[in-house]
């Protein structure tokens, strides 16, 4: 009797997988499919150091006081720069970044007081060799000005959940991003 | 025209252009079903995990098989060192001869066998057991100790679960008089409650029949929960462990050809074969509504249990389907004995 019940009960159970498996699988995908698609970076996420533009002069804020070069705690910061003829302050030429070696505890960062510098949200950090991470900033900040002008025209990636945050947004983080927002919208699909 | 093709009907007809227009047919839809069974079951296991599966090749990833087949055939086939080079070349394809051989007696339609055995039942199984015997010369031919051991495990399981599943066919064999399956499927002809699975008055116990068959069944397929032979996430590949390329794709095709014998058997022997439950539609369509419906609960099954542990296996095999098989078997006999001496 005690046989038959536990068969009973397996089987029952059994069933009772099979019924919410098949449940998931009339619902819709979850996922993202991600070179076609991708979910939009949190705002505080910590990719690596990039320079802040000054939207009046389209030139880096930075104006080498070296405050993040000696912070770093792992060294891999080193700035240079020129005074300009007519310039109050100095003007960034090289803004060395060692990415191999940096740890992202964002000490450069805190230490800024023009607020110059702040984390990209850049995640596709893949590279083949390790001189594709020893990174100039200056020159990515110029290549960013000139992308900025181009990719006003040009057509941009998908971006899933919310709106794109603008660069004035990305500078006071507030407490939002994907998992906040699946979770306003109960979790479901986006 | 019309006069034209059917002389060519009539002339393919005649036996010996007949046995190569099945044999053709035969290899043709066990390696189209070998190809997008395998798409289906990677689109169902992404369906199942909410997620959409292959997408990349093809619409709907449905170039997905080709791609993966010019892969296979791509790669060097390597016979280890010291390994019995012919028995490692021939195990593939000991595997995949018997299910094709066996689908030769399988009734896809009415009249549409390409051979009709009055002991076609018998054949079927007769040819079954090489399928366990080829896994073994695939592993003991490797000369990988793993390898061995795997194939020690699927001897040891696939003998465990021949047996209940030779006792639910001679029930059934009993039940219908013949193990002619164009016979047994011409007797349940008429509404669905005709088919054997809902033949209660022969076997009270015929829809536990049609699930032993069914868990032996996939038992016998090697399929999850029960692909100790093959546990991906455990073991390398088991006992094709040493194989690569096409090899061991024959052996995954075999895989799923074996699942298509072993759910058109349960058609046939369970579910009526080609007889439609409400006249609608032609039989060789019913047939394949019900055979892939039962091909997909394989999917299903595997995408919802998890695998079972080997000593569980053997248990319920030894304690639970043996001797269940065998009660149904004395009881449809009693059965049988008394409506006789009834009527």
């Amino acid at each position: 009797m005690n046989l038959l019940r536990e068969i009973y009960g397996g089987l029952k159970s059994l069933l009772i997988g099979l019924w919410i498996t098949i449940g998931q699988f009339f619902k819709s995908a979850v996922t993202v499919r991600y070179p076609h698609q991708a979910l939009k970076i949190p705002l505080r996420y910590r990719g690596h150091i990039e320079l802040v533009g000054d939207p009046a002069r389209g030139k880096p804020l930075c104006f080498v006081c070296k405050l993040c070069e000696r912070a770093c705690p792992s060294d891999c910061i080193s700035v240079e720069g020129v005074k300009l003829e007519g310039d109050r302050r100095k003007s960034v030429t090289t803004y060395k970044l060692d990415f191999t070696k940096c740890s992202l505890c964002g000490s450069c960062v805190e230490v800024c007081r023009e607020g110059a510098i702040r984390f990209s949200r850049d995640y596709n950090l893949a590279g083949l060799t390790k001189e594709e991470f020893l990174m100039d900033l200056v020159q990515r900040f110029q290549a960013q000005q000139a992308g900025a002008k181009s990719e006003a025209r040009g057509a941009k990636p998908e971006v899933l959940a919310g709106p794109k945050a603008k660069p004035a947004e990305a500078a006071e983080p507030k407490p939002e991003g994907p998992l906040a927002g699946a979770a306003a919208n109960g979790g479901s699909a986006p | 025209m019309r006069a034209l093709f059917s002389k060519l009907i009539t002339f393919l007809g005649t036996e010996p252009y007949r046995l190569v227009v099945a044999l053709l047919a035969i290899v043709g839809f066990v390696a189209l079903n070998a190809a997008y069974l395998v798409w289906v079951e990677r689109k169902a296991a992404g369906r199942f995990q909410r997620r959409p599966g292959p997408t990349e090749v093809g619409p709907a990833g449905l170039l997905q098989p080709v791609a993966d087949g010019l892969k296979l055939m791509a790669k060097q086939l390597i016979v280890p060192a010291g390994a019995d080079a012919t028995l490692f070349r021939a195990a593939p394809l000991l595997v995949m001869a018997p299910v094709l051989m066996g689908l030769a007696v399988i009734p896809f339609g009415p009249g549409l066998a390409a051979r009709n055995l009055n002991v076609g039942l018998l054949m079927i199984f007769a040819l079954g057991s090489i399928n366990v015997m080829a896994l073994m010369v695939g592993g003991w031919s490797s000369r990988n100790k793993y390898a061995m051991m795997s194939a020690a495990r699927v001897v040891s399981q696939n003998v465990a679960y021949e047996i209940p599943m030779l006792l639910v066919v001679i029930t059934m064999i009993m039940a219908t008089g013949t193990t002619d399956l164009s016979q047994i499927v011409l007797q349940q002809a008429g509404p669905f409650w005709h088919w054997n699975l809902f033949r209660v008055w022969v076997n009270p116990l015929m829809p536990v029949t049609f699930l032993i068959f069914y868990i032996c069944m996939l038992e016998e397929t090697n399929r999850a929960p029960f692909d100790m032979a093959e546990a991906e996430s455990e073991l390398v590949a088991g006992a094709y462990t040493e194989y690569g390329g096409m090899g061991f794709g024959v052996f995954f095709m075999a895989e799923y050809a074996n699942i298509v014998l072993g759910c058109s058997l349960a058609t046939v022997l369970f579910l009526g074969g080609w007889q439609s439950p409400f006249g609608l539609l032609p039989g060789l369509l019913w047939f394949l509504i019900k055979m892939y419906f039962l091909v997909f609960s394989v999917v299903w099954v595997r995408w919802t249990f998890p695998r079972t542990q080997f000593y569980r296996l053997l248990n319920l095999s030894w304690k639970l389907l043996i001797p269940a098989s065998l009660f149904t078997l004395i009881l449809s006999a009693a059965m049988i004995k008394i409506l006789r001496a009834l009527s």
